[in-house]
This record gives C-alpha cells, structure tokens and sequence, in this order.
C-alpha cells in the first residue's frame, strides 16, 4: 500500500513528508526530479516513474506534486484517487490547496494524512467524518483554543464512520432545511477547419447542497433519463432502484457533494453552442500575417452565450500581434506566444470580431503548425444535452424543505483547429 | 497565528528551548512546544534527542496532544529502541480505555512501532482488540495484523493472529470485511504458498454482500480479492458478474477499473452463445470511456489498460475511436498513448476518420509526438489494405512540407509500405529520392539506401546515389553500413556491367577496413557467394521477401493472458508480468485466464506459482563461514581447492539454459513500433544478421550437460533404482472432454528411465484405435521414447494399460509451472490435448551424489539470493531413515552431522540437464513430538528449488 508521500513546490524543493510504514529517504526523489527536468513541460511527467526499490506515483495540483511513493504491488488508480483526495480534502480545510496554506498548517496536515491512511490503507477520507476527527481551523476557532486551551481534535468517535451510511452523521440540525441541486454539463469538442464536428461529447454532473434535519431520504427523477446510459454516482445512491425505475433514490451527505456524474458520448448527437470563422495565414517571404476571427452563436435554444474567452497558442515564429476587437480585451504575451481574448457575451446582433496582422519575427520562416483556439463559455439555464429534472421528493421527515435546481452549460476542452 | 512559525527557528540552542517547553507545567506551552516538534519532523530536522521529553508527555487526557506524541513515536521509535519501550505501559493501559477512538488509536500507533520489543507485549491488547464490541476496533485492529506480520511474521502465525483475521471475512460489519481482506492479501503477498484466502462459494458471498456496502477503498480490496477466485461453473461466474456490475458506476475510477477486471477475467469463462454474455460486452465500453474524462494521471493509467483491453477483445471499443482522439493539450504520455488505441481499433469502417486525424497530428509542434503521428499511418497502410493508397498520398504531402524529421519519418514508414505491398507504390521512389540530402537520421538513411538498392533497376542513377552514400562510409552507424553493403551487392546483381568497381570497393571497406564482426562476417560472405557461384548469389540476395505482417507489436498471448488478470496494477501499466519488475515479487503468483472449461483442471492451475517461500522463518544456515569451517573440519580430508572450479563452470551453461536464452522468448516488452519489427532492412538481403535472442543451444544442450555430469562425477554411487516413490494415478483427461477417451497416469523413474504410466479406458460406444502420442516442448525436454504402444483396438469399457518411456532430449521450452507437460493424444476419432504435471523427481538423476568438497565449494559459489526455504512438517522419521527415503529417489546424502540435538543432513540431487541442486536439512532428534524439518535449498536455477522441495515432501511422508 501506500508508503509514504512528498510534497514538492514549483521549485523543486520537497517541503512536506509523512511516512505511514518504515521512513523511505527522501534521496527516492531523486527519479522524480530527473523526471521533472526532462519533461518539457510541468503537466508532462509522466505520472507513474519506476525506481529501483520504488515506485513514484504523482499528481500535479496547483503547482504542488503530489509523490507517493509505493513499494509492493498496489493499484495505480487507487493512489491517484487517494492524492486526489488528499488534495480536496486541504481544500476543503484551508479554502486553497498552496504550499503556504499547507505551512501554516502544517500540524492540522499532519494529524488528518494520519487520519486518512494507517499502515497505508486508507482510514477515514470522507469530508464528514474527517471534520467530525479533526475540526478546521478557522480564526474564531484558533483564538478560542489559545484562551481556553481546548483543541482541534474531536474526542467523539464519529457517527458516521460505521453506520450504513458513512456518509451522513447523525444529529443534523437546520432552521432553514434548503436542497439545492445544480446541473452542470461541460462540451469536450475537437471542431476541424471547415467548421465541422470531428468529436463531441459532453461530461455533466449534478452538484447537490443538501441542508437538511434529520435522516432525510429522497428521490429525484428525470423527464428524459434515458439520456444518461453512463452514469457515475456517488456511494449514497441506491443502485438497485435506478436499474429497474430510472429514479435517483438516496440519502444525502450533509452539505456540498457531488450526486453524479455523468457522460453523454459522440456517438449522440451533441449541440454546438458557438461557431468560428477564422482567417490565420502566412505568406511565404512576408513578415507579417493576417489574422481574422469572427464568433457566432449556434444551436443556443435561444439563451446568452456569457463569459466567452478565446485563447490561442500562436506559432513559435510570431513576434507580436497587433489587432482590434470589436469587443472585450485581448493580450498578446511575446514570451510564451499565447493570445487571449476576452469577449463576454455574444450579442447575436453584432457578432464580435478580432482582426488585424501579427509580424513574425525576422529572418523566420513561415509556420508550420496551424494553431488551435481554445474557446471557453457559459450558458446559464440551459443543459445542452436536454436532461431535465422532472420532480425531487422527500420522505422520511416530516418538515418542507425549500428546494431549488439550476442549469449551467460550460465549455470543457473546446478547440477549434485552425 | 499560523503553524508556519515552526518553520522559521533553526537557530542553535533550539534543542533546548524546547526541552525546557516540553517540561513546563502549563498544558498549553507544552502542546505548543510539541507541535514545534511536530513541525521540524516534518520537514525532516532531526528531534530525536527529545525523545524522552516527548514520550513523558504521553499521560495525558488531552486527545490532541496524546496523538501529535504517537505521531512522533512512529517516526522515531525505530532509532530509540529502549526508550519506547517506556512508551509501552501507556499504550496498554489505553488500549483498555472505555473510548472506542482511544483503543483503535493505541493499537494502532503500537503497530507503527517497528521496534521487536514492543511488538511482545503488542500481542495481548491486540488480541484482545480484534474481538472488541466496536467494529472501529475491530477494523483497525485488522490491519494491525498485517503491520505486525511485516515486523515478525513468525509471531503472528504463532499467536493465531491468522486465523482470527480470516474469522473476520465473516464479520457482521462490511468494513471489517474489507480490511480483514486488505490485511490477509498483504500478508499473502509475501506468503504466496500459503492458502490464507481460502476462496469458497460461501466466503465469496460473503465478500459480495459486504461490497454493497463497504466504503470505496473497501470494494477496491474486495474486487481484487475476487478476481483471483476460481468459479465452479458458468452459472457462478455469471452470478458473480452480475453482482459485481453495479460497481461500474462507481465515482471511484480505481473501483471502476477492479470491476472491469474480474468481468474480463469471468467473461472467459461465460458461453459465448448466451445473451449475458452479449448484455456484459456493452456495459463494458461507457464506464472505459468515462475514464478518458478524468484527470490526465488517471487517463494515463485508463489508456494503459485499455490498450490491453482493446487486444484482448477488440469488440468492446471498436465504436468509440472518436474519444480516443487527442486534444491539443493533452500531456504528451496521454497522447502518445492515444494514439496507439487508435491504431489498434482502425479498421475499413473508420479509416478516413483516422488517417484525417493522424494528418492533423503530423503538423504539431511535440516532436515526438509528430514523428509518433508519421508511423501510425505507415502502421494504418500495412493493417488496413483499402486505405494504403490513401496513407502512401498523405505521407507524401507530409515529405512536401519539408520538415526534416517528418520527412524521416515517412521514409522510414513507407520503406514498410513497399515490403507489405510490393509492386504497387513504387511510382514515389523519385519523390524520395529528392531528400536524399536531407536525411542524417540512421534510421532515415538505412530505409532510404534500403530503397535505392531493393529497385535499383529502376531508378537511373542508383549507382550514383550508392557511391555519394560510399564516401562517408566509415563515420556511418552499423545500421547504415550493413544497409549500404547489402543494397550495393544487390545493384551489381541487376545491373553487374557498370558497378563492378562499386562492390569491390564496398567489399574492401567492409572486410578490410571495419572492425566490426558483423559487417565484416557479411562482407565476407557476399564476396565468396559472388566469387564462387553468382547465380546462387543472385538467389539468395535477391530471394523473395516474405511479406511483413500487419500487426508487429501485439502482446504475446499468455502475457497479455496474465496482463489481464492484473488489470489495474503497476503491471498492466508497464505490460510486464509482476514477477519481472516488482520488489519482493518472490510473492507474486502467475495468472492466467482460465478458458471456458467443464470441470476438473481449472480449479487447481493458478494456484501453483513460481515462487519462493517467504524469508520470515530464522535462517537454518547461521552464517555461511561458520558451516563451511565445521563441515571442513568434519570432513578430514585436507581441502583442496582445485576440483571445484569446473563444475561452476558447467553449472552456469546449464542455467544459461533455463534462464537467459528462454526468458527472452517469454516476451520482453515490445514497445518498438511496428514498422520496425517488420520490415528492418538488415533482414532485406536474405542474409542479415541472425537474431541473436534464438538459443542456440536449446535442442542438444541437456543432453551435453548430462555427458558432462557424467563425465564429472567422481563418487559413481549409483542409486538404489527400486524404492522410489510413485504417485497414484490421477485423471488426466476426463472421457467427457475426450469423446469417451479417459486418460489416467503418472511417473515412475525406473532404471534411470523416465516412465509415463497411462491407462487408456474407452467409455464411448465404438472402438478407439490408431493412438499415439505426443508432447509439446516443456523445461526439461522430455519426449516420448518410443511410439505409444496400443497394439490391440480398445473396446467400449475397456482399460489398457501402458508404459511410455521418455527421453530428456526433446525441445526444450520453460512452462509456466516449471513441471507443467502439455500432452496430445490422437485416436482414429480426433486429436486430444490435456496438460499434466510431473513429480519433479523425475529427472533426478542417479549419479546425482556430489564429491564433498565439490559440495562446499558449489555451496559456497551459489549467491546466498538463491537460497530458499522450507519447513516440512509431521514428518516421523530419524535422519538415517529419511535419508534412506530420499536415495531412493535419487536425492544423496553427501554428508551428516549432529549438533545440539539437530541432525544436520547435506544433501545433493542432479537434474537430467546437468543443474545441481544442493539442500541442508534440519532434523531435530531429541524431542520426539517436533515433527518438523527444516530444509534449505540453494540452486543457481532458483526457479527449481520450490520445486524440489515438493519432491523432498512428497517422498518423506510416503
């Protein structure tokens, strides 16, 4: 099982270590960071690096690596999963996950990567039952230990660790009783030249923020769940009950949680939201370049396309960009040659447009790769597969719980070659 | 008010300031000063010197402060054995503490003290805690096992930690069940011969039941423990599917990618026909897919095994080649990975997809990458015929670009084209032949001077372009040399008139100038054949290439068999069996798929693996020196230092053998791409370097290492050939498997003569006739001596009898046990297989008895690695008897000696190959109710010595 795990910053220092088994010198980094200096970039080393003794499995989350260090036979998945957990887990306790929050609580760091493996298995990696051990800190908090000397540390066992439902303490308590669910679907899509799809798919979760009294117990069920034939769903859902009725049957996690998620493949028809028409070319001998982007709405049913930013890696051989949008702001950074372009909405009227030449860099030759614009967007009350919410109930308790679902399509990885 | 404080002092006198805080009488400055310690232990200062300080901190209510003081014992226990000893009082009085979180704490942290002093008084609050009321206890005291058999195993099968950590697989409580799971197959790990997960119908319900409910990490353990259980029938591994689909839809991409491995594994042994089977096939490919939209890590290792998925059954993914296409922003170990799927699903039905794509990837900027791009639609023309024409088009736009490194790499790729397709494509030759100049990759200028010289009759001045290659020939890479040598001797066999100074001179420089054996081995063998007989030389240069094949890099099918079983581990990562790369992989059992089979033979094959014993036993050889100082001494004789020296000699050609040469053709990881393998132009001529991986010695080599034994054994004690031990006859091949044909056997060695005891029973309704008999290649080399004698025609209900005896001078191949003989017996009704093992005794030979120094010496040579292991117990019997025992099968006794109340018997057995195995085995005499021996076996093949050791058991207690 898992060993033991590094933390390494930006610069390559390793600034945290915990061993669960035997203490494993920190000199293993060694291959990791022969492995950093060889990649050309920090996303590309490769996540799992043999060494002699070991094996170094990592992850890269806001510029820290995460390095597990493993020495028998041990699913790979497994110890990614459990980094990522690890990550969310800082998250959730110190708002960010940086190399400062982690110092300044260090102890609190500490006792919960105690807390989450024993021997390397893992412990308690649950948020609920995490919280229930060891308490966040927060400043009110700090200030009452330190006057009281009373700690961080819950004396309780918690309640949810053995029950049926580990994921839900007992004994919750709400004035207001609020369940809010937001549907959010993200396109993934690859647009060739000409306009056309070569892939699309779209990646949705259902986001849940239940605030409930008690032991509530509810469903939710879809006008169209045929929709969804690949689905991933959070532990509380009742697996049975979807197979044979297509209804989500289920006790929450009290708070934030993720409800499912869910994956609505090529082979369906997916709706694609914007279009690009670009002019980006090269003239063999000339220094210069012309440089055309128009965007466009498409298949919107109708609603806002917000918050749009388009980005573009230019060629190594460009030297400077200089153009004028018709709207929003762009920058043009020389150093890494990256373009970006923020839009805002679309207004399907007067379709924004960015236009004007780049120079090339003397003496370079014409460009060989064609750049890939990167598109980001958001459309509020719409989710582009068409799933809709039909009705969510609740049993169980008795009181009436305000109830809310929201829609939201964003773009994922939307690239549009050129 | 933040922790990061701790960081800042390093200053000198810090130790001290810190001692006085941790002695302060206020609570609070005392947790304060902890935590500092906390703090600098983290970041790796050295605190250990306040060990003491700290641990008196330990008494103490305050549930914080009691765990920041167990967090730094954990770490510094180890270095300061007898001051955690102080600690041990404290951990058992909280072990009987009324909170449940304070017992589960304590066992816990007591099982992180690595310290074997500690671990005594470990075992009393650790019994006591795995039957604790509390299931948080209980589950925590689980893995405590398994901690404390990684400190000393002996201790916990002695004290029955083992067998009360399986009576938790039946715990009312489904965490329990997972870590009591968690715990056994960590201790397994290191354990392999022992049956500690005893798999039956009911434990698996039991871990089904338990996996509804258990927490992700749980089902993790559990469906890796199901994967190595053996279904009865196809109705259980039905029902096991069935149960274990659910988790396919787990958020939890490591509990996904269980799931689909015990499915791939059952689905083997589900009825193609049945409509579940089709049913399981589709639910297989979303929960794959959605793994491609996670983060790029577990992407990674998704594609990995997908990428073995998609060999074994490419029908589970054929339609999803779209999610397979690479983002330009992927990291580049997914893209290149991507792009390898999406060679293995192209097909008629998506190639103007792909080749588009992989068109749109030779543009990028990832070299790489790029070049990655240019092979795959080479590997697209060779696998796909429709769409050569159009691949060839596409990379010959790509040569237009004129980027120098696309350029190679079509020439490269295209050079394949021309082998698979001959005739066809040679139109492009000029196009090629235009970038000449600009190739200064070896690889690039070898496939080129391949092309120039395989159509040399076409292209007008291939003389010319041969002798530009000529001029530099010395500062050019072997590949180029042997290319351009082989290419000019084909252009004087088409063109002889005007080229006759070109392949003198090509002649010279490679024979006379180089120093390479190769070049110059080939040089020479062209000059003679053109000298001697050109019009042979024109037949062999110029033979007729076989045509290349389309899919170069597959997994070799028993790998990717055993790949399979361990879908999800490092190994199907790395496309490695775990043996070959794993730490401690004396552990690891060899898997295979086990087909779709009625009965019998499934059950027991995985269980029998390569593997060592585990090293927890007290070694029974104290120190090397010691013993071979008392065994000289005992002897006499004056030592004499010469004889040994030629027999390790032998013993490595023997090793060589088994190991090396075969191991190579097991299957190396073959990650070259395809193009490579197939069409590598040093192969063009005819004439190209033999691969060197081909064991030359594999046919002859047992029997000269017999001569050699022969030849070498001094002693020329004979065996006693009666007496040795024969096993009953065991079915073989179930008459329902073999159209009423059962087939029982065993081996005998008979003077020195390998016997197979068969009896053939007819239970069909006609007559069988016409057998005979045949083996595949195995380890030893045995072989059938003499033809299968069923003289008579074998009637409805009737048994014969025979007795095949066997020769050790067949092929030789290693099997996966090492024992394993895979047989095939053929009768007027059709041809049947079935495998068998054989007592490994078999080969022992007779003249197996080792001089005495040439025991030391050889006992001394062997590597202490090769030393394995083994306890023999409920044996009743005195050295003289055993060793009485074991001659009759061959196994010697060289030398016996008593110490304290031990006999100590040393002993040697030679295997029909020549390899020696010597052994030490431990009687204890004196107390007439220990019944156990111990046995330590040292071989330099020690993928033997489990073997072995079976035989010694085996002949012992009958």
């Amino acid at each position: 099982m898992i060993h033991s795990l590094f933390l390494v910053n930006a610069s390559g220092d390793i600034f945290l270590e915990k061993h669960w088994k035997s203490v494993v010198s920190r000199s293993v980094c060694d291959y990791f960071f022969e492995a950093l200096e060889r990649a050309t970039e920090p996303e590309n080393v490769p996540p799992v690096i043999p060494t002699p003794h070991h094996f170094l499995i990592n992850v890269l989350r806001h510029r820290i690596y995460f390095v597990a260090v493993i020495q028998s036979e041990v699913p790979p998945l497994f110890v990614i999963e459990f980094l990522h957990r690890v990550v969310d887990t800082f998250q959730d306790y110190f708002g960010v996950c940086t190399e400062a929050a982690i110092k300044d609580n260090v102890v609190v760091v500490y006792e919960l990567l105690e807390e989450m493996l024993d021997n390397g298995f893992p412990l308690a990696t649950e948020s609920n039952i995490l919280k229930e051990l060891i308490k966040p800190p927060t400043i009110l908090r700090t200030v009452v230990n330190t006057i009281t000397g009373s700690t961080n540390v819950g004396e309780q066992l918690p309640t949810g660790q053995l029950s049926v439902v580990p994921w839900r303490r007992t004994g919750v308590k709400y004035t207001n009783n609020e369940a809010y669910f937001d549907v959010v679907e993200e396109i993934d899509a690859i647009i060739d030249k000409s306009g056309s799809t070569i892939t699309a798919e779209i990646q949705g979760v259902i986001d849940a923020c239940v605030k409930l009294t008690g032991m509530p117990d509810l469903t939710l069920s879809f006008m169209n769940p045929r929709l969804l034939d690949d689905v991933s769903f959070h532990p509380c859902v009742r697996f049975k009950r979807w197979e044979a009725e297509r209804i989500l049957s289920f006790i929450p996690p009290d708070g934030n949680f993720r409800l499912l998620s869910y994956h609505v493949s090529s082979q369906n028809l997916v709706a694609i939201p914007v279009y690009v028409k670009h002019n980006i070319s090269f003239r063999e001998g000339s220094s210069q370049g012309r440089f055309e982007l128009t965007l466009g709405p498409k298949q919107t049913m109708g609603k806002a396309v917000e918050s749009v930013l388009v980005s573009s890696q230019l060629p190594r051989g460009v030297l400077n960009a200089s153009l004028s949008p018709s709207q929003g702001t762009y920058t043009f950074d020389p150093v890494t040659k990256l373009l970006s372009w923020d839009v805002g909405k679309i207004n399907p009227q007067k379709l924004p447009s960015l236009k004007g030449s780049v120079s090339l860099q003397t003496g370079a030759s014409k460009p060989d790769e064609n750049p890939t614009i990167n598109i980001q967007f958001k459309i509020q009350q719409l989710a582009i597969s068409g799933l809709k919410v039909n009705r969510l109930d609740m049993y169980g308790e008795k009181y009436k719980p305000f109830k809310g679902i929201k829609y939201m399509t964003k773009a994922g990885k939307f690239q549009v070659r050129t | 008010m933040t922790d990061s404080k701790y960081f800042t002092t390093t200053k000198k006198g810090e130790i001290f300031e810190l001692k006085a805080e941790l002695n302060s009488d206020k609570k609070e400055k005392k947790k304060e000063a902890v935590k500092k310690v906390i703090a600098s232990m983290t970041v790796g200062k050295d605190v250990s010197a306040l060990f003491p300080d700290v641990v008196n901190c330990m008494q103490t209510d305050n549930l914080e402060l009691k765990k920041l003081v167990y967090l730094y014992l954990m770490n510094y226990a180890k270095s300061q054995p007898d001051m955690a000893i102080m600690a041990v009082n404290t951990f058992v009085k909280d072990c009987e503490d009324p909170n449940p979180l304070i017992r589960a704490l304590a066992v816990r942290t007591m099982g992180c003290i690595r310290v074997d002093k500690i671990t005594e008084y470990l075992c009393e609050p650790l019994r006591k805690c795995l039957k604790d009321e509390d299931p948080y206890v209980r589950k925590t005291a689980a893995v405590c096992v398994a901690k404390l058999h990684d400190i000393n195993a002996q201790l916990v099968e002695d004290q029955g930690f083992l067998d009360t950590l399986k009576d938790l697989i039946s715990d009312s409580n489904p965490m329990v069940v997972a870590n009591a799971v968690a715990a056994l197959s960590e201790i397994a790990e290191s354990h392999p011969n022992s049956n500690l997960l005893d798999l039956n119908p009911q434990t698996i319900n039991k871990l089904l039941t338990a996996l509804n409910e258990c927490t992700e990490w749980g089902q993790i353990f559990i469906l890796d423990c199901l994967a190595n259980y053996m279904p009865r029938d196809d109705r259980e591994s039905q029902s096991i599917c069935e149960r274990v689909t659910p988790r396919l839809s787990h958020a939890n991409s490591a509990v996904v990618l269980s799931a689909v491995k015990v499915l791939m594994k059952f689905m083997e042994m589900l009825p193609k026909d049945l409509d579940y089977y089709g049913t399981l096939l589709k639910k297989l490919a979303p929960p794959l897919v959605t793994l491609l939209s996670a983060e790029p890590e577990l992407q990674y290792v998704a594609l990995r095994n997908i990428n073995l998925i998609v060999q074994k059954r490419p029908e589970i993914l054929k339609h999803e080649m779209k999610v397979f296409f690479v983002k330009y922003n992927d990291p580049i170990y997914v893209k290149l990975e991507k792009l390898d799927i999406m060679i293995r699903l192209a097909s008629q039905a998506n190639i103007a997809q792909v080749l588009a794509e992989l068109k749109e990837y030779a543009t990028e900027v990832d070299v790489d990458f790029v070049r990655k791009a240019v092979r795959a639609i080479g590997r697209c023309a060779i696998k796909v015929e429709q769409s050569a024409e159009r691949c060839v088009s596409t990379l010959l736009d790509l040569i237009q670009t004129k980027v120098n490194y696309v350029v190679q790499e079509a020439i490269v790729v295209i050079k394949d084209i021309f082998r698979k397709y001959p005739n066809k494509y040679e139109s492009v030759i000029a196009t090629l032949c235009e970038n000449l100049d600009s190739l200064d990759e070896p690889e690039a200028r070898a496939a080129m001077i391949w092309i120039v010289g395989e159509y040399a009759e076409r292209i007008d001045n291939a003389d010319e372009l041969l002798e530009s290659f000529l001029e530099g020939f010395h500062d050019e890479s072997t590949q180029v040399q042997l290319q351009l040598l082989t290419a000019i001797v084909k252009l004087f066999l088409k063109k002889p008139t005007e080229t006759q100074e070109l392949v003198q001179q090509v002649l010279s420089l490679a024979t006379q100038d180089s120093d390479n054996p190769d070049l110059r081995d080939r040089g020479y063998i062209y000059w003679r054949l053109l000298s001697t007989d050109p019009v042979a030389a024109k037949e062999v240069v110029l033979a007729e290439k076989p045509l290349i094949s389309e899919e170069t890099d597959l997994i070799e099918p028993t790998l990717l068999e055993e790949l399979i079983c361990h879908i999800g581990t490092l190994a199907s990562v790395y496309h490695k069996p775990p043996s070959a790369f794993v730490e401690g992989s004396r552990g690891v059992q060899h898997k295979k798929l086990t087909a779709r089979a009625g009965s019998g033979e499934s059950a027991e094959s995985p269980d029998v693996g390569l593997s060592g014993p585990s090293e927890a036993p007290p070694a029974v050889i104290p120190s090397q020196g010691d013993l071979l100082g008392d065994l000289l001494n005992l002897d006499l004789a004056p030592p004499t230092a010469t004889v040994p020296s030629v027999q390790p000699s032998m013993q490595m050609g023997a090793m060589d053998l088994l190991g090396g040469g075969l191991d190579s053709l097991m299957g190396d990881e073959s990650d070259t791409l395809g193009g490579d393998i197939g069409g590598s132009p040093s192969m063009g001529g005819g004439l190209g370097v033999a691969p060197a991986a081909m064991p030359a010695a594999l046919g002859g080599a047992p029997a000269v290492g017999g001569g050699l034994g022969d030849l070498f054994d001094l002693s020329g004690g004979v065996g006693m050939p009666t007496g040795s031990y024969v096993a009953p006859k065991t079915v073989w091949l179930p008459a329902m498997k073999a159209k009423g044909l059962e087939i029982s056997g065993t081996f005998a060695r008979r003077g020195g003569i390998i016997q197979m005891d068969l009896s053939l029973t007819n239970k069909a309704m006609s007559v069988m006739t016409d057998f005979a008999i045949q083996f595949n290649r195995n380890s030893f080399g045995l072989a059938p001596a003499g033809p299968l004698q069923v003289l008579t025609p074998l009637s409805p209900n009737q048994t014969i009898d025979v007795s095949l005896p066997l020769s050790t001078s067949g092929p030789v191949m290693k099997m996966e046990p090492l024992n394993n003989l895979q047989v095939a017996v053929k009768n007027n009704i059709d041809v049947f297989y079935f495998s068998c093992q054989y007592p490994i005794s078999m080969i022992f030979v007779e003249d197996g008895k080792m001089e005495r120094q040439v025991f030391l010496a050889t006992w001394k040579d062997i590597p202490n690695d090769n030393e394995a292991l083994f306890q023999i117990k409920d044996i009743h019997l005195n050295s003289d008897a055993a060793s009485n025992k074991l001659q009759g099968s061959n196994i010697f006794t060289i030398a016996k000696r008593t110490v304290e109340g031990q006999d100590m018997l040393y002993l040697s057995v030679k295997l029909t190959n020549g390899i020696w195995v010597l052994a030490e085995m431990r009687i204890q005499t004196g107390n007439p109710n220990y019944t156990e021996m111990e046995l330590s076996i040292k071989c330099r093949a020690p993928e033997v010595s489990p073997f072995v050791f079976q035989c010694y058991e085996l002949v012992l207690k009958n």
